[in-house]
């Protein structure tokens, strides 16, 4: 990591530090910042939150390992999650599975070369009347087929 | 298509949600019958918890209403995890005035000046939109200080997301992850009335027992408990998906048969019908004269039709695997127990199991829901006890008439 990077790492987290409060009960609010920023938390950025909410730093690495959205390894800058929940299984998961799997060229829990998409799943999104579900980033598309799911993929930066 | 706000379509409205509803009506009714009548209506409705859990309302309220606590909370729980769930969805896009005013009513009954909306991380794409509606509350002085000309009574609402853990719609578990830890369930008691949200007493309802809230006070409780049964009064929002022709949130009163269900969402050809998510039961035909109630096949509003095509083990399977990823992990029964049930579906479907074996996993199942810590592990084997019992002649083929022998593959 460049100190460049490090910095403004360091200053971002800072800023939200102060917008979010140096409170235990922040952490959460601000660990979504850095992810939805970032892609991942790296080691230097747990660091920084644990020095400045004064908590040790296994504190912050345990809150992240836990919530299926927090990463703690590098991740692509969307992230696609398909819905592998019951309904959306039975309404035709599988084939979306396929094509998409096929289309990037990568397995589920994998990320592109060119980091542009990282795959994987999620249970139930909730929208088990519309499915098959996925999720891109924080956005959700309904009743897709494959043509509109390898759409969707190739349609991201 | 992108799941956008408007996409979402109730297939049938109940009492409650038909009736028209104009915003802050519930808010003004409240503050004019004052804190004791706002109790005593919802303990007049019967009014129980619409997560699932059914637990009394009133009771909840009154706790916390009667702790002389320097802070109370109020808490939404919008973390609808539930496989087969999205009613919460669909009341928070098309209903937020009802959500969001039995929100500010909970709030003025117990005390509270702060509540907190736990809305999940799958559903952030609603968050603007929350936010806006909150903000237009707050123009209209039905959030913020002094609402409604009301000198003594200020309430603000902040949303917050969750990161993807189903076991955080466990309200402890919420609590704990609103406090910046891991979503671990804590011990009860003490209850969250007691000591919730940063060890204050804290009232954790879902969505749907709110937005009950506004239609109960300007109606009266007396009019909410005729509907539904003498034990789950009202009326519940199901969430009907799976095989049928028209899956989508239906409100209907308790005590609706499940047959009626079947019928009312052209469901054809169904042969299991899973009430209450992948923690619920799975029934099968000679049960569907059963009732949709607290007392009989209770359900957080989950609805999964199956028809005859489907391959049960195959759901089975599916559910155990869901248990296993979302299980927190701290208590042993749900920890390894539902690892073990993922285990033991997978030996039935390679054939390679004997029925010891099979009953070793069901007395694993009866411990694991008495030894659990929270509800998740308490109810996890449920899927795999009812589809094992009820759908035994498929899942091992007992019936020995022959079978595929001879007939063409």
């Amino acid at each position: 990591m460049l100190v460049t990077e490090k910095n403004q790492l360091s200053e971002d987290i800072e800023k939200l530090v102060e917008l979010y409060g140096d409170k235990r009960s922040s952490l959460l609010q601000i660990l979504q910042a850095i992810q939805k920023k970032y892609h991942f938390i790296s080691d230097f950025a747990q660091q920084e939150v644990a020095r400045l909410l004064n908590i040790h730093p296994v504190e912050v690495y345990s809150t992240i390992s836990f919530y299926a959205f927090l990463k703690l390894k590098p991740g692509g800058r969307n992230v696609v999650r398909l819905c592998k929940t019951i309904c959306c299984d039975l309404q035709g998961k599988t084939d979306i599975e396929v094509a998409v799997k096929r289309e990037l060229g990568i397995e589920f829990g994998e990320t592109t070369k060119d980091r542009r998409i990282t795959l994987g799943y999620t249970n139930c999104l909730g929208m088990c009347d519309v499915g098959p579900a996925m999720l891109v980033n924080e956005r959700v598309f309904t009743q897709l087929d494959t043509e509109s799911a390898i759409k969707i993929l190739n349609e991201l930066k | 298509m992108e799941e956008l706000l408007t996409n979402n379509k109730m297939k049938r409205s109940g009492p409650v949600l038909f009736s028209k509803y104009k915003r802050g009506a519930g808010i003004a009714k409240a503050l004019e019958l004052g804190r004791q009548k706002i109790l005593f209506e919802i303990k007049e409705s019967g009014l129980k918890g619409r997560g699932g859990a059914g637990f009394p309302t009133s009771t909840k309220w009154m706790l916390t209403a009667a702790s002389t606590a320097e802070h109370k909370f109020v808490v939404c729980n919008a973390d609808e995890g539930e496989p087969g769930t999205f009613k919460d969805r669909v009341l928070l896009i098309e209903y937020p005035e009802l959500v969001f005013d039995g929100f500010v009513i909970a709030g003025y009954a117990v005390g509270a000046e702060k509540g907190i909306v736990y809305l999940r991380g799958e559903y952030e794409y609603m968050l603007e939109y929350l936010e806006n509606y909150l903000k237009q509350m707050r123009t209209d002085n039905l959030l913020g200080n002094n609402i409604l000309m009301n000198e003594n009574f200020n309430f603000e609402i902040e949303i917050r997301l969750g990161s993807g853990a189903y076991v955080c719609g466990e309200e402890t578990a919420l609590m704990e992850s609103l406090e910046g830890y891991r979503g671990e369930p804590r011990n009860r008691p003490p209850y969250p009335v007691n000591t919730g949200y940063m060890s204050y007493p804290t009232i954790v309802n879902n969505v749907e027992t709110l937005s009950a809230v506004p239609h109960i006070l300007l109606k009266g409780g007396s009019w909410y408990n005729t509907f539904g049964t003498s034990k789950s009064t009202g009326s519940k929002l199901f969430s009907v998906s799976g095989d049928c022709n028209k899956p989508g949130v239906y409100e209907l009163p308790w005590g609706t048969k499940i047959s009626e269900l079947l019928k009312l969402v052209e469901a054809e050809n169904t042969k299991a019908v899973q009430v209450g998510g992948a923690s619920g039961i799975c029934l099968p035909k000679f049960q569907f004269n059963r009732t949709l109630a607290y007392e009989d096949a209770a359900t957080g509003g989950s609805i999964m039709i199956f028809n005859e095509s489907r391959n049960m083990l195959h759901i089975l399977r599916n559910f155990l695997e869901f248990f296993v990823e979302e299980s927190c992990g701290q208590c042993t029964p749900c920890r390894i127990g539902n690892v073990k049930l993922l285990e033991g579906v997978e030996k039935i479907e390679q054939n390679d199991y004997t029925f010891a074996y099979i009953n070793k996993l069901k007395e694993l199942g009866g411990t694991m829901q008495v030894a659990s810590k929270c509800g998740l592990g308490q109810s996890s084997p449920n899927a795999f006890l009812s589809i094992l019992e009820f759908f035994k002649d498929e899942v091992f083929h007992t019936k020995v008439d022959g079978g595929e022998n001879g007939k063409e593959r």
